[in-house]
């Protein structure tokens, strides 16, 4: 293993910034990594070595002319195939946009361009950003680095597969009810969801819009501070995007430090249905924060219970409309036009050759909810269930700084074990569900392997709207604890054992 | 709750725009009659008295300035049209046959 692929995005950034070593090197030291381990991991479903090599030698002819350099100007990133990238192929996961090339970036993209930041290619995922595994790609599942058997999370999970593969040390997500935090939990990495509304939804394309929201991938909390800073603001075109000044993330991974914090442990988020293993860690995280100064204490958010049951009333809802565009007249695939077909019998045979199970299920179930004489029953309380979590949220805020749980009940499933048991599947995104429904801010940290069978288990940090800072703040208190304790961080582990593999 | 049945399914389909195979609706229709039946639940604590929320964000309107911006290039827009005519979407007939 190249020594460049090993180390932090921040070390990268200050070592080509200090020309001890050139981004040229840095990209392609990441692109043989590729080259080397992605016909197993299959993180990416595109991979733009002309184009990363191109923006590479531009940052060293940047260094070169004495211009400055942004804090991660030169480090290679992967990007979810969810974000319109001009010139470059998105697909979503899906076959209904095979080959389509966007004629436009989107503004999380324009922006980590504008930071000098280093694309690779676009990563694997979930079709539409719809599943927990990654199975849903109409391309194939990418497999989890830690055990390849077994399931990298999803949606995001070709994002998480390629950093703790060491294929990038960045990666960008999108989480709409756990996509990045759930994947960055089973591959034992850093994942944080923003606030709602804390960077762009400007060519992200659509799933569920009240919910979706991009954010890092990394494997510390610092370079995931550093991603989140280069991609957050407001911007005017998402009317949806906040018009405040970004929480200072990166001042908080830098002052990893609990004391005095008050720090809830959510009741409803364990119980049933949780990998003793899982508890267990997330038991001895706990009990390490209280440790470390913060005064932790135990709260209860009742309508929890009921995230899961109204996140699959709203989401569906929302995707049965957004997915309407897919719709074969403007781009993407085309089935069936003979000259005898009419629009709408194209549109039915192309919808259904495009799309996958997941796809057509969540279409379906969006469209009876929403549909007159069930619209109440359905989204309608959906909608009023949203409400009380978003109380519950409230009233323990009113007592905590910062709530806390297990990102996810079990550690990586096998492959296929819940593809075809869609209610089981949605089990993954329990913990992950009430945060996107209250639009509030939550990290996943890694604070273990599991005793059970050796795979990473992740904490879960929920802060207020607008407070992502605070998720910083705990995680890098948790990393540095990890670091102490053991002398590396958890996903040196993993680099320990492919090194040895690889002798 | 009432059961979806395989008709229902077949009309949700139609409703979808998605020309669905037997085969599909037979799986389908099982599938989507558990999770909506799961999903019900919603309904024990969604009392009248509680308001919907349908965004997390106090939104109302969010207005621009009114200023001219180049819109997309047309060549770059149909470039990944299924198919063009005349600088324009080339679509299937959108009317019933006489």
């Amino acid at each position: 293993m190249n020594e460049l692929i090993r180390r932090t995005a921040a070390e990268l950034a200050a070592a080509i910034a200090r020309g001890e070593v050139s981004a040229e090197e840095v990209t392609r030291a990441h692109l043989e990594r590729i080259a080397a381990v992605d016909g197993t991991i299959h993180a990416f479903l595109h991979v733009d070595g002309d184009g990363a090599l191109a923006a590479a030698r531009a940052v060293d002819a940047k260094r070169a002319a004495g211009e400055p350099l942004g804090p991660l100007a030169g480090v290679p990133l992967a990007l979810k195939d969810v974000f319109t990238t001009k010139g470059m192929p998105t697909t979503c996961g899906s076959r209904i946009l095979q080959g389509w090339i966007p004629p436009y970036d989107a503004t999380v993209v324009r922006k980590l361009r504008d930071a000098d930041i280093v694309i690779l290619g676009k990563t694997n995922m979930d079709e539409f950003a719809m599943g927990s595994s990654t199975e849903n790609s109409a391309y194939g599942p990418t497999r989890n680095p830690w055990d390849t058997s077994r399931i990298p999370g999803g949606s995001s999970g070709g994002s998480a597969a390629a950093v703790a593969a060491f294929e990038a040390p960045l990666a960008i997500g999108t989480d709409t009810g756990g996509s990045i935090r759930q994947p960055a939990a089973v591959t034992g990495i850093v994942g944080t969801k923003p606030t709602y509304g804390g960077v762009s939804r400007y060519g992200l394309v659509a799933f569920s819009s009240s919910l979706d929201q991009a954010g890092p991938f990394a494997r510390t909390v610092l370079d995931a501070a550093l991603l989140h800073a280069a991609i957050a603001g407001h911007d005017p075109k998402d009317s949806t995007s906040i018009d405040a000044p970004v929480p200072d993330v990166v001042a908080a991974a830098r002052h990893g430090d609990v004391r005095g914090m008050r720090i809830g442990v959510v009741k409803e988020l364990d119980g049933e249905g949780y990998d003793p293993g899982v508890r267990r860690c997330f038991r001895d995280a706990v009990e390490l924060l209280a440790a470390l100064g913060a005064d932790v204490g135990e709260v209860s958010c009742p309508h929890f219970d009921y995230a899961l049951a109204a996140y699959y009333l709203i989401a569906p809802s929302e995707c049965s409309s957004n997915l309407a565009r897919f719709d074969a007249m403007r781009y993407g695939l085309r089935i069936g036009d003979d000259g005898t077909r009419s629009a709408e019998e194209v549109m039915a045979l192309t919808r259904a050759a495009g799309f996958g199970a997941e796809v057509k299920r969540r279409i379906m179930i969006g469209t009876y909810a929403l549909s007159s004489g069930y619209y109440d029953a359905y989204y309608g309380s959906a909608q009023k269930v949203r409400t009380l979590i978003c109380r519950d949220f409230e009233a323990a805020f009113q007592r905590f700084d910062v709530l806390v749980s297990p990102t996810t009940p079990t550690t990586a499933f096998p492959l296929g074990e819940r593809v075809d048991d869609p209610l089981k599947m949605y089990l993954a995104d329990l913990d992950t569900i009430p945060t996107n429904l209250a639009g509030n801010a939550a990290m996943s940290v890694p604070i273990g392997r599991s005793p059970d069978d050796g795979l990473p288990v992740g904490l879960q940090i929920m802060a207020p709207a607008m407070a992502d800072d605070r998720l910083y703040r705990v995680g890098s208190a948790l990393e540095a604890a990890y670091r102490e304790r053991h002398g590396r961080l958890l996903i040196d582990e993993l680099a320990t054992a492919s090194a040895e593999e690889g002798r | 709750m009432p059961r979806l049945t395989r008709d229902d399914v077949a009309h949700l389909a139609r409703l979808s725009r998605l020309a669905l195979s037997d085969d599909e609706l037979d799986h389908l229709a099982g599938q989507l009659d558990v999770i909506i039946n799961a999903v019900a639940r919603v309904s024990e604590v969604a009392t009248p008295d509680v308001p919907p929320t349908s965004h997390p964000l106090p939104l109302t309107n969010v207005f621009r300035d009114d200023e001219v911006h180049p819109s997309l290039p047309v060549a770059d827009v149909l470039a990944a049209a299924p198919a063009v005519e005349q600088q324009r979407f080339k679509v299937p007939r959108i009317l019933e046959e006489e």
